[in-house]
């Protein structure tokens, strides 16, 4: 049976966007152009927001520099999804500063990612990638990896 | 602040700490009420004062052990025998206590109470701290576990990455906090760890999340803390005339947009549409702190900060204005911050030595002071000690700050 392809959590980016890339989805409100991620649908967090403004989907910058970076050497508490038969694999974490959003995202490095191939300040991209597989479900999500690859 | 004694007149606002109690810190294996009543009676007799003696009960909650732990007030009551005291419990994740401390405050300031009783106790889970369970989608704290896996030491990680590429700290730099913390926490009965660590023990020990390794990261811990705390025209009546007195309690939020990715976040605030305040929110933490209090950096005698990694004390170094940005290592390797220096930071042993005990840890550290500005202290003590500050920061904007002086 073909697996089905679900992003971990819903609205949180789009696999292909406008121009066919992988992109991270935020809200930007109207009113004082504050931006969200993960995404506010209900209310504008900015106290200084004049108010009466819509927070609209906005794609955020596929590139941004590294502003921290680590790995997981031991195995994660649930949610967390990792089979217990098999010997723990780390992962690498990735805090990205995203200059035209002033903000700062973390995310799971690509595979083969490590923090040997990671400095702080370097350039990265978002790309799509799986976070687990179970019998009847892929489930996709964000991870970055340096641009122009793993040296 | 100038003159022998920097903790000065006494100040409007101020309350008095009559006591101070705890249960050692440790994996014992039994319940949080237990501890914490232990930690109570410890105070109580500390005071001098019989539980009937107390107005009301400030409990700090913790959310690991459940309903009685989000009653904690009420449960801490009715261990100690209901006597009609008023009641309350506060949750505000690491900075609990010192919540349970701040209400406690309020209502001596408000004449509510004369004596107020406050206490925190934790009975922790092996290994990391996972989220609450079940499908949550719509809690922080539940998605960085599904989705990144991102346990605590992961975000601590994160910042001592930042202060090595920024600023130069090594990995040696940090152990030496480690080195630091467990010769004070050795000379402490309370802590759970008592034997002095070497830097090479550091060196040796596993990464859990590059570049830190397990005993550059706190353990979690049981434990149980009190205080009992009354105004000062009861202090003065029950002959109390130079109590320690608590000048300062910040329990402030941080301001939008913060910048600095906390936990249990995936991402910061967006600084498109407002520009970000000057300053850390852990340094606006202990700003407001100093500035309630009336005294300032310079004025310390001491200082216990939430030391939850080696590379954390020393963001703290520079958060509560022992030294600019980027210099905490400087002092760190000065010796200004050990037993004997200038300004002991976590003199005792701090959470290095004692593992966190979530709801307890921010009463511990007021208890630490307390025994610094009495001057029983024992072998850790500050010679002299006038004036100390407690600093505390936990998860969903949460931080906390107090000010005591003698
Ligand atoms: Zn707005």
């Amino acid at each position: 049976m073909e697996r089905t392809r679900t992003p971990v959590v819903q609205g949180w980016f789009t696999e292909a966007d406008a121009e066919g890339g992988f992109r991270l989805l935020g809200t930007r409100c109207s009113a004082c152009t504050a931006v969200f991620f993960p995404r506010e649908d209900a209310h504008c967090r900015n106290p200084h927001c004049p108010g009466g403004g819509e927070l609209a989907e906005v794609p955020l910058s596929p590139r941004g520099r590294v502003w921290s970076y680590t790995d997981g050497r031991y195995r994660p508490p649930a949610p967390y999804v990792s089979d217990p038969a098999v010997p723990w694999d780390p992962y690498t974490l990735v805090a990205v500063e995203l200059e035209a959003e002033g903000m700062v995202v973390l995310g799971q490095g690509a595979p083969g990612v490590t923090v040997a191939d990671l400095a702080v300040g370097m350039e990265v991209e978002v790309v799509g990638g799986v976070l687990h597989e179970d019998a009847t479900t892929t489930w996709l999500t964000w991870q970055f990896k340096p641009v122009g690859g793993v040296a | 602040m100038s003159g022998d004694r920097a903790g000065g007149a006494e100040v409007r606002g101020e309350v008095a700490v009559l006591g101070a109690g705890m249960h050692p810190w440790g994996k014992w294996g039994r319940g949080f009420v237990e501890y914490g009543r232990a930690a109570a009676r410890a105070a109580l007799a500390d005071a001098g004062l019989e539980w009937t003696d107390v107005d009301s009960v400030v409990g700090a909650d913790t959310v690991r052990s459940g309903y009685p732990g989000y009653v904690a007030g009420a449960t801490f009551a009715r261990a100690l025998g209901w006597q009609g005291a008023r009641v309350t419990s506060v949750y505000a994740a690491c900075a609990s206590g010192a919540q349970a401390i701040g209400a406690a405050r309020a209502q001596i300031l408000a004449g509510l109470a004369d004596v107020v009783l406050v206490v925190g106790a934790d009975a922790a889970p092996k290994g990391f701290f996972a989220p609450a369970g079940g499908e949550r989608p719509d809690d922080p704290d539940w998605l960085r576990f599904r989705i990144l896996g991102a346990v605590n030491p992961a975000y601590f990680a994160l910042y001592a990455r930042r202060r090595m590429a920024l600023y130069g700290d090594s990995g040696e730099d940090f152990a030496q906090v480690k080195v630091k913390n467990a010769a004070a926490g050795a000379l402490n009965p309370n802590a759970r760890y008592r034997k002095a660590v070497t830097a090479e023990e550091v060196a040796a020990s596993a990464v859990v999340a590059d570049p830190l390794r397990l005993l550059d990261i706190c353990a979690t811990s049981d434990g149980g803390a009190a205080l009992v705390l009354s105004s000062m025209e009861f202090a003065r009546a029950r002959g109390a005339a130079d109590p320690v007195r608590i000048r300062a309690v910040s329990t402030v939020t941080p301001t939008y947009p913060r910048t600095v990715l906390d936990l249990p976040d995936i991402a910061t605030d967006s600084a498109v549409a407002v520009a970000p305040a000057a300053g850390s929110f852990r340094s606006s933490i202990a700003r407001a702190a100093y500035e309630e209090a009336g005294l300032g950096p310079g004025d310390l005698s001491l200082a216990e900060v939430y030391d939850l990694s080696t590379a954390l004390e020393l963001d703290w170094y520079e958060d509560i204005g022992l030294c600019g940005e980027g210099e905490a290592v400087k002092l760190l390797r000065e010796g200004a911050t050990a037993l004997g220096g200038r300004v002991p930071v976590n003199p005792s042993g701090g959470l290095s030595s004692f593992g966190e005990a979530v709801p307890a840890q921010a009463i511990a550290q007021v208890c630490e002071l307390t025994w610094q500005l009495r001057g029983t202290a024992g072998a850790r003590q500050v010679p002299g000690a006038r004036a100390g500050i407690t600093a505390n920061q936990g998860l969903f904007g949460h931080g906390s700050a107090v000010v005591a002086v003698r």
